[in-house]
């Protein structure tokens, strides 16, 4: 798990990328229902395993650009991240040690802590959205973190 | 950000109190510009350098499928081009002519206006726009388009389709602004039925084919095939542009107000292009000079790096 801490910058960027284009990429409606929110997953994954690589800051600013492309309020996206992003730090040693499944229920956690700072933030600026599908994207993205960090696990360590 | 270390170095966990200490400063730093973002509505640099950053990516997602419709529009076969053509040009024809009546009618109705000592109409310009390809938020109706305060475009403008009325402008950019839809369920639109002139509100469901007007009494006066126009009040959207069809009325006797739902008459969900519409109010005619005989909207004076368009 070591090497997860060397993650090269190269991997971060290129991840970071690839979650702000999977999160505007046209999908058909049903998919674009269930998308998870692709750039929380690369920030917790950073925070969690490369926490040195991609921290507070490399969370904010990924917020901030989700919110330049997707925020009803600019800096909402950066506050959930942020929060997030600490939660994951503070525990991400104890979080190492986790079976698979343990750590998709806590990135279950995190997702849902993200989904009802946003719906919270939505609230109280007036862009509230009650709508129980804009829950999904927690389940999927707890459902996908398996896969998730055993593909970038798998690109640290060639690495 | 602490930076890399260089790749041996051993792993040593920074201390926590720092990481508190940060992680207050960059909430307490995004507090301060949601607040300032939500209650001033601008934060013109930050947005615009923001949104010029975000640019190239949306440009990036949105170029695979301008890409496909290049490569099909050039290999479009010529009868299809051919038949293409000839369905345009019988449009053009019968537009041509509608135009010809419609610039009678508007130097009729300039005259009268001035008879009734009557504010002439706004003044009007449009620009067009194209809808990027981009799923913002799949609950929420909002589309990008390429149209940002560089071409002048601002907070709360309307933008309409072939049809009617398609939706109005929210967060500006440098080159894109945000649209919010008609069919947002965290929009409305002032109405009015055109029969009979009834005022109310329409309202967005989260569905791009209905709009709900929740606010009609029992007895109101709507039917089904109604025509809703919007009404000005609001002062977004102008007077009188088309919204929407009336397609249910539902009188429950045990509720005091009906149900009433209606069809967009924009096609929200499959435009591909947009005009957004600047209105501005018309300078009234000094009384000695009659009224003018140029139709067009006043607007190319105003606006005069716009390509304009008539409305």
């Amino acid at each position: 798990m070591n090497r997860a801490s060397d993650a090269p910058r190269a991997l971060l960027y290129a991840a970071s990328l690839l979650g702000l284009v999977l999160s505007a990429l046209p999908l058909p409606h049903v998919l674009d229902l269930i998308r998870p929110d692709f750039l929380l997953l690369v920030v917790i994954w950073f925070a969690v395993m490369a926490p040195r690589a991609g921290g507070l800051l490399f969370a904010w600013l990924a917020g901030l650009a989700l919110d330049a492309f997707r925020g009803q309020v600019l800096g909402e996206h950066a506050l959930a991240f942020v929060v997030v992003a600490y939660l994951a730090h503070r525990f991400h040693l104890r979080v190492r040690m986790f079976p698979l499944t343990h750590q998709s229920l806590v990135v279950f956690a995190l997702l849902w802590l993200h989904q009802f700072l946003l719906f919270w933030i939505d609230g109280v600026t007036g862009h509230a959205l009650t709508d129980w599908a804009r829950w999904l994207p927690v389940i999927t993205g707890a459902a996908l973190w398996p896969v998730w960090t055993g593909l970038f696990g798998r690109l640290t360590s060639r690495s | 950000m602490p930076a890399l270390r260089e790749p041996g170095a051993r792993y040593a966990p920074p201390r926590v109190s720092a990481l508190g200490l940060r992680t207050l400063v960059l909430c307490a730093i995004s507090i301060g510009i949601m607040v300032f973002d939500h209650r001033q509505h601008e934060l013109p640099v930050i947005r615009a350098g923001l949104s010029a950053a975000a640019w190239p990516l949306q440009v990036l997602v949105n170029s695979p499928f301008a890409g496909w419709d290049w490569l099909s529009s050039s290999f479009a076969t010529r009868s299809r081009l051919l038949a293409e053509n000839e369905s345009l040009r019988a449009t053009a024809r019968e537009n041509d002519l509608r135009l010809l009546r419609l610039e009678g009618t508007e130097q009729e109705n300039l005259r009268l206006r001035e008879l009734l000592n009557a504010a002439p109409r706004d003044a009007e310009s449009t620009k067009l726009a194209t809808i990027l390809r981009l799923d913002l938020d799949p609950l929420r109706h909002r589309v990008l388009i390429d149209r940002g305060s560089r071409d002048g475009v601002v907070r709360g403008l309307a933008v309409l389709d072939g049809h009617g009325v398609f939706g109005q402008t929210s967060n500006v950019g440098l080159l894109a602004s945000e649209v919010i839809l008609l069919s947002d369920p965290t929009h409305a639109v002032p109405v009015q039925v055109e029969r009979n002139g009834l005022r109310t509100v329409a309202v967005g469901t989260g569905d791009p084919r209905r709009l709900t007007l929740p606010y009609l009494p029992r007895n109101a006066d709507v039917r089904v095939d109604d025509l809703l126009v919007s009404s000005g009040l609001g002062g977004v959207f102008p007077a009188g542009l088309p919204v929407a069809r009336i397609t249910e009325v539902r009188r429950d006797p045990s509720q005091s107000l009906a149900t009433v739902n209606a069809d967009p008459a924009a096609a929200l969900d499959r435009d591909r292009e947009v005009l957004v519409l600047w209105v501005k109010p018309r300078v009234p005619l000094p009384a000695s000079e009659p009224p003018a005989a140029p139709t067009g909207p006043a607007a190319p004076a105003d606006k005069p790096r716009a390509k304009d368009r008539k409305p």
